[in-house]
């Protein structure tokens, strides 16, 4: 096993330390599956045991989450109770206890579950360079170096939010697919919705098709049935052992429509 | 390579050893360590076989690099039992069947000896969550959630 291990202490030694030889550890559920299997593509791991890392702390209007924090603590966070159905979704007991917000991120098809719900929310990713919107990073999320914390906003509404993840064994399982929807109502009208969906393309993607379709509506079984019309726009599944291609194309719309009608009944 | 010293406290005593760059904690415990209790399954998170307590929360030791624990606490199947004496939840596993190849039954008792740590009276529901991280290809489960309802001293219905 050729590995050198480096831990920092601060974030921003650990930042500078990246490389394209080096992966980051975090909760290690993605990193030490590839150093058990032999992984030769990288030959350093970065550990940083910076405290800010792992601390989540409010910040007015949103919630700054360390990127560290592990989705246990996202569950037992009173202050996120709106995203504890998302993390509680995300493997079983023992991978909620050690994986990470921040390793979600970067965790590749079919995961990436909390990372749905952060793109529907409109989280912001913090790394050596800044803050960026989570589309944005995800676009070129190899690239971003080290990322120290995301930034949720908080919604004014917790009805505003809707989760449904589809597997096929319960309670643990990878997603068929899964969908976030952040439908904010001004007067009766939806307001900047954005609709998110998982393991329908190479990282978390939104429907822009059905964001368009319910822009500016009130949320009812017409206005669902228009956007469910068009749910596969923006999105582009992928065939896997989980299921197929024909078969994620067929039930997308099912899936967003019972959704959407949980929302529009609660 | 160099190796790296890590000590821990496991099962109540304090232990050290020497691990090599890359060394996932399984492996550390199994063969630096000798404590033969937490089994390797797939050695990807998938199974659970592999499940210990750090710090008294259930995680993958397959997917823990050793030398990350040290200074923690590490509890395993291996110390479960007292002396002679078992633990309720070994007893309740061997008087109901809940083991047939054997194999899951260490990660099993970590899984569950955590729910139990933190919620003494569970319901079915939150027993049968509480070990959706583990496989057992043998039981079809419904013996392993009988019997740690059992250990909790509560009725075990059907
Ligand atoms: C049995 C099992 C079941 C699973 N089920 C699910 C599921 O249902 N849904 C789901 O979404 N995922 C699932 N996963 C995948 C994974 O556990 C999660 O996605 C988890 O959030 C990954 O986080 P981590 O901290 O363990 O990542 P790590 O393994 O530590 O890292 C993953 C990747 O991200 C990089 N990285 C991590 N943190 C940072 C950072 N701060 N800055 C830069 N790069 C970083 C690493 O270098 C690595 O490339 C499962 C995994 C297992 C083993």
């Amino acid at each position: 096993m050729a590995f050198t291990i480096e831990t920092y202490a601060t974030t921003a030694e650990a930042a500078r330390a990246m490389g394209a030889d080096a992966r980051f550890l975090a909760g290690g559920t993605l990193v030490m599956r590839d150093v058990n299997a032999g992984d030769q593509s990288f030959t350093r791991i970065i550990r940083s045991t910076d405290p800010a890392l792992t601390a989540i702390r409010g910040t007015g209007d949103g919630i700054s989450v360390g990127a560290c924090v592990t989705l246990h603590q996202i569950v037992a966070n009173p202050d996120l109770a709106f995203l504890a159905p998302v993390a509680r979704q995300v493997g079983g007991p023992q991978v909620r206890n050690m994986g990470t917000v921040g390793g979600n991120l970067f965790a590749p098809h079919p995961y990436g579950d909390f990372t749905v719900a952060l793109l529907a929310i409109g989280a912001k990713v913090t790394t050596a360079q800044g803050q960026k919107p989570v589309d944005d990073f995800l676009r070129d999320r190899d690239r971003s170096g080290l990322v120290t914390e995301i930034l949720i906003p908080r919604p004014r509404d917790p009805g505003s939010f809707g989760w449904h993840k589809v597997s096929r064994t319960k309670p643990k399982g990878a997603s068929v697919m899964s969908i976030a929807a952040y439908l904010p109502r001004e007067g009766g009208r939806i307001r900047n919705v954005r609709i998110a969906f998982g393991a329908m393309g190479g990282h978390p993607l939104r429907a822009t098709g059905a964001e368009r379709a319910l822009e500016g509506q009130s949320l009812d079984a017409s206005t669902i049935a228009r956007a469910a019309a068009v749910t596969l726009e923006g999105l582009s599944p992928p065939t896997d052992p989980l299921a197929s291609e024909w078969y994620r194309r067929e039930v997308a719309a099912v899936h967003l429509t019972r959704l959407l009608t949980r929302m529009e009944r609660s | 390579m160099g190796k790296t010293p890590v000590t821990l406290t496991l099962n109540k005593a304090e232990r050290a050893g020497f691990t090599d760059p890359g060394e996932n904690l399984l492996n550390f415990l199994r063969r630096g360590l000798g404590d033969l209790s937490p089994k390797y399954g797939c050695g990807q998170g998938t199974c659970g076989a592999c499940t210990v307590l750090i710090d008294g929360e259930p995680q993958l030791s397959c997917l823990v690099l050793a030398e990350t624990v040290s200074g923690k606490t590490v509890n395993t199947t291996g110390g479960l039992a007292d002396g002679a004496q078992l633990h309720a939840l070994q007893t309740a596993f061997m008087d109901g069947f809940a083991a047939q190849c054997g194999y899951c039954t260490p990660g099993m008792l970590m899984a569950a000896k955590a729910l139990l740590d933190r919620n003494p009276r569970p319901s079915r529901d939150e027993i049968a969550e509480a070990i959706s991280g583990n496989l057992c290809r043998c039981t079809g489960y419904a013996p392993i959630i009988d019997a740690i309802l059992a250990a909790t001293g509560q009725q075990v219905q059907g």
